[in-house]
């Protein structure tokens, strides 16, 4: 059935719409931004702001177009003289109370509020400044919250508590005094917070930012006793790019890996290659509990740090579902430090360990547990995300845009296309399914059977039921945590009541759209551009020769060469990690 | 500020927990209970102490994040233990005219305290009003229920003391 339209006019044009539609969304019909710094596509709207007002017939009342909907005949004007300079009146109020330090922000050249400020020709401060101080929070070592850029829109609080279900940051306090924080005086990094980042990404100022650590990982790169090695996870490579011009979704792996060696990395390792690891050791443990029944089902992945930290503070009774495997991140730091320094004969107290990932709670993930520390030493020694490695090839004055495409270092860079789509959500699902087929059969899907087409796309909650020669795997995908609290009840009613689980395998990735969508990622996310960089790595994955993890010929020498079986001895010591339930609050 | 490290909810005080159940057992079903239950919690302990929160969050389901929203919206609630004594500064349109700050200024300079906070021997509790009322005494203030009137800063050093003194003769008893 088609939904219900309505008809009105938009500075003198003609609209039709779907009933429901706000002024705001209906204005792009007709080819009008409507400015605004608290509406973004993916929360409600809330009004806070106040840029988006508009006129309606000949009324007197400016109502905001984000939280209005589209009336049947309505004439709507969203610009004209009176409107632009009662927008600018809001943007100098706004301005009134945020500092005036744009040139070392982290979101210099890159914030909303600039733009706008800029877009307006606002050329001197016409109400005196009052910013209250506070000093920024940095307890969480992810993001930073800078409190006194805080333009109380609101946004980090609906993806905090809407869109992830983590509730760490609330409104606190009313008024002029009003604040985001953890309940309480507390740092972030005491509260619930999982280090998504996602509010850093909803962020339309430099209130909250990663933990900039690209000082550290120069100082490294110019230490002679230092041997520097780095890994690119899945995403960045679909996502860099747009930091030099090219379109979202665009594969720059072989320029990235240029762009390091130049950089200076003695070796370039792919996080993809780490990934068919995961997903070689993942697959195996979950044939082991589906096909031996050694071990809880569903069995639940956990590369992802965020969602492994939202796990043991808030779903602890689901320790025993969660795969040991460790995140492709980790796998691939202990292998450098181990496997690969004793085959080039390089002191593994010498290796310092970059990782260039979509995500700010890799930075988290560095220190989880003692396990990270599997090769003697610290598995990974720093996270960068993809803003921060961007921000490293402007400042090294490269031409990001000439430089020729270079390989990997061979034994710790050759990857499938299952390890590329792990940066989607529903990617790792794929992959392991992939495997998990091979290992139960002996032989690999083939053609078209290959694209597990079910678990791929946007939508919060996939599942499918997967035919793997006669026997039902049940599988489900969810990204976004607030999806995640659902499938996890459903679960655990089937556990509480003796019923058979309602599924067999569970991925989760704590943000919208997997890791291409991460809080680390560059800025501007909305569902068109989670769209254009997954078609980047399926295009990738179909376009690949290698489409399967366990084919993977360096992951065989791997094997045989150096950790033994999968979920072997060696394969358990290095690459697998225990969780524990902690506490939502430390304070 | 530092609040100090929490113990685990099931290692926490058993009273505060049964006095929890108690509370949700008689407001559970209705309507707007968050603020009936807090209400309760501080008119018992006369604050609303951080575990009482961290208990309720975890009995009703409502986040932490969530209630520590209504409880900083709201002046009425408070966060950390009274003082025993409430110093209360109307800063009213009139009293503020009149020198209210002045006032302010000598009573936290006396107590090393700013308005909001409590002393740390929990004597002294220093906070501003709007307006109690008594524009015609401004500038005034009310110290334990009781409405002084038209003082300058010289008054507060007395009384400032004379509270002290009360508390040393109690101590001495």
């Amino acid at each position: 059935m088609m939904p219900k339209t309505i008809e009105a006019t938009i500075n003198g044009m003609p609209v039709r719409v779907p009933v429901g539609t706000s002024i705001l969304e209906a204005a792009r019909e007709v080819n009008i931004r409507i400015p605004t710094l608290c509406k973004h596509e993916d929360l409600l709207p809330t009004a806070a702001c106040g840029l988006c007002i508009v006129k309606v017939g000949g009324n007197r009342r400016m109502p905001r177009a984000c939280a209005t909907e589209l009336e049947e005949g309505m004439e709507i004007l969203t610009h004209d003289p009176e409107l632009t300079d009662v927008r600018r009146a809001t943007l100098e109020l706004i301005l009134s109370n945020h500092p005036n330090g744009c040139l070392t922000c982290g979101r210099n050249l890159n914030c909303e509020l600039q733009t706008l400020a800029g877009d307006f020709g606002i050329r001197q401060d016409c109400i005196p400044r009052y910013v209250r101080e506070q000093e920024p929070d940095v307890t969480t070592g992810s993001i930073i919250l800078e409190f006194t850029k805080c333009i109380k829109c609101g946004r980090c609080i609906q993806v905090c508590q809407q869109m992830q279900n983590v509730w760490a940051l609330s409104f606190l306090q009313r008024g002029i005094h009003t604040r985001m924080a953890p309940a309480g005086d507390i740092g972030l990094g005491e509260s619930p917070c999982i280090r998504c980042g996602q509010c850093s990404a909803h962020c339309p100022t430099g209130a909250i930012v990663e933990n900039d650590e690209t000082v550290t990982v120069w100082e490294a790169l110019r230490d002679p006793e230092k041997y520097c090695t780095v890994q690119i996870a899945p995403s960045v490579r679909v996502a860099l790019g747009e930091a030099f011009g090219y379109p979202p979704g665009t594969d720059l792996t072989g320029k990235i890996y240029a762009a390091m060696r130049r950089l200076g990395f003695k070796a370039v390792f792919d996080t993809n290659f780490a990934a068919d690891l995961t997903i070689v050791e993942e697959a195996s443990e979950f044939v082991e509990r589906f096909v031996h029944g050694k071990g809880e089902l569903p069995l639940i992945t956990s590369c992802c740090p965020a969602w492994v930290d939202y796990m043991e503070k808030r779903f602890s009774d689901f320790i025993p579902n969660f795969s040991t495997a460790k995140s492709p991140q980790q796998m691939l730091g202990v292998l450098a430090k181990t496997y690969f320094a004793e085959k080039e004969g390089i002191d593994p107290a010498k290796i310092y360990q970059v990782s260039i990932m979509p995500c700010t709670a890799k930075k988290y993930e560095l220190d989880r547990t003692e396990e990270m520390y599997a090769s003697g030493y610290k598995d990974v020694d720093v996270a960068l995300t993809t803003r921060e490695l961007a921000r490293m090839i402007k400042q090294s004055g490269l031409d990001f845009r000439s430089l020729p495409p270079k390989r990997a270092d061979s034994i710790l860079g050759t990857y499938s296309g299952a390890g590329l789509i792990f940066g989607s959500t529903g990617g790792v699902m794929e992959a392991a399914l992939r495997t998990a087929y091979f290992k139960v059969t002996g032989h690999n899907l083939e053609k078209e059977a290959v694209n597990i087409e079910p678990v791929r796309g946007l939508e919060g909650i996939k599942s499918a039921a997967v035919d793997i020669e006669g026997t039902e795997v049940r599988v489900a995908v969810a990204h976004g945590l607030g999806n995640v609290e659902r499938l996890l009840l459903e679960v655990r009613r089937a556990r509480e009541a003796g019923s058979p689980p309602p599924y067999h395998f569970i991925e989760v990735m704590a943000c919208p759209g997997g890791c291409i969508g991460g809080g680390g990622q560059p800025y501007g996310v909305s569902d068109e551009l989670r769209r254009q960089r997954i078609q980047g790595l399926l295009d990738g994955d179909r376009g690949m020769p290698l489409r399967f993890s366990h084919d993977n010929p360096e992951i065989r020498t791997l094997y045989s060469e150096f950790l033994g079986e999968p979920l072997g001895e060696k394969a358990h010591r290095l690459l697998h990690a225990q969780y524990k339930a902690r506490p939502a609050y430390r304070k | 500020m530092n609040a100090a490290p929490l113990p685990p909810l099931e290692e926490m005080d058993p009273d505060l927990r049964e006095e929890i159940g108690h509370c949700l057992d008689q407001w559970k079903d209705k309507e707007g209970n968050l603020i009936m239950m807090l209400h309760e919690i501080q008119d018992r302990h006369g604050f609303v102490p951080r575990e009482a929160s961290l208990l309720l969050a975890e009995a009703t389901g409502v986040p932490m994040a969530r209630i520590y929203e209504v409880l900083t919206f709201y002046h009425y609630f408070k966060l950390v233990p009274p003082g025993k004594h409430n110093v209360t500064v109307c800063n009213g349109t009139a009293c503020y005219l009149k020198g209210a700050g002045r006032l302010l200024a000598e009573l936290e300079s006396r107590l090393g305290i700013r308005d909001g906070d409590t002393t740390e021997d929990r004597i002294f509790h220093l906070e501003t009003v709007r307006c109690i009322g008594c524009c015609g005494m401004a500038p005034a203030m009310v110290v334990d229920h009781k409405t002084l009137g038209k003082l300058s800063p010289t008054d507060m050093a007395g009384i400032v003391e004379g509270i002290r003194k009360r508390e040393e003769a109690e101590n001495d008893q």
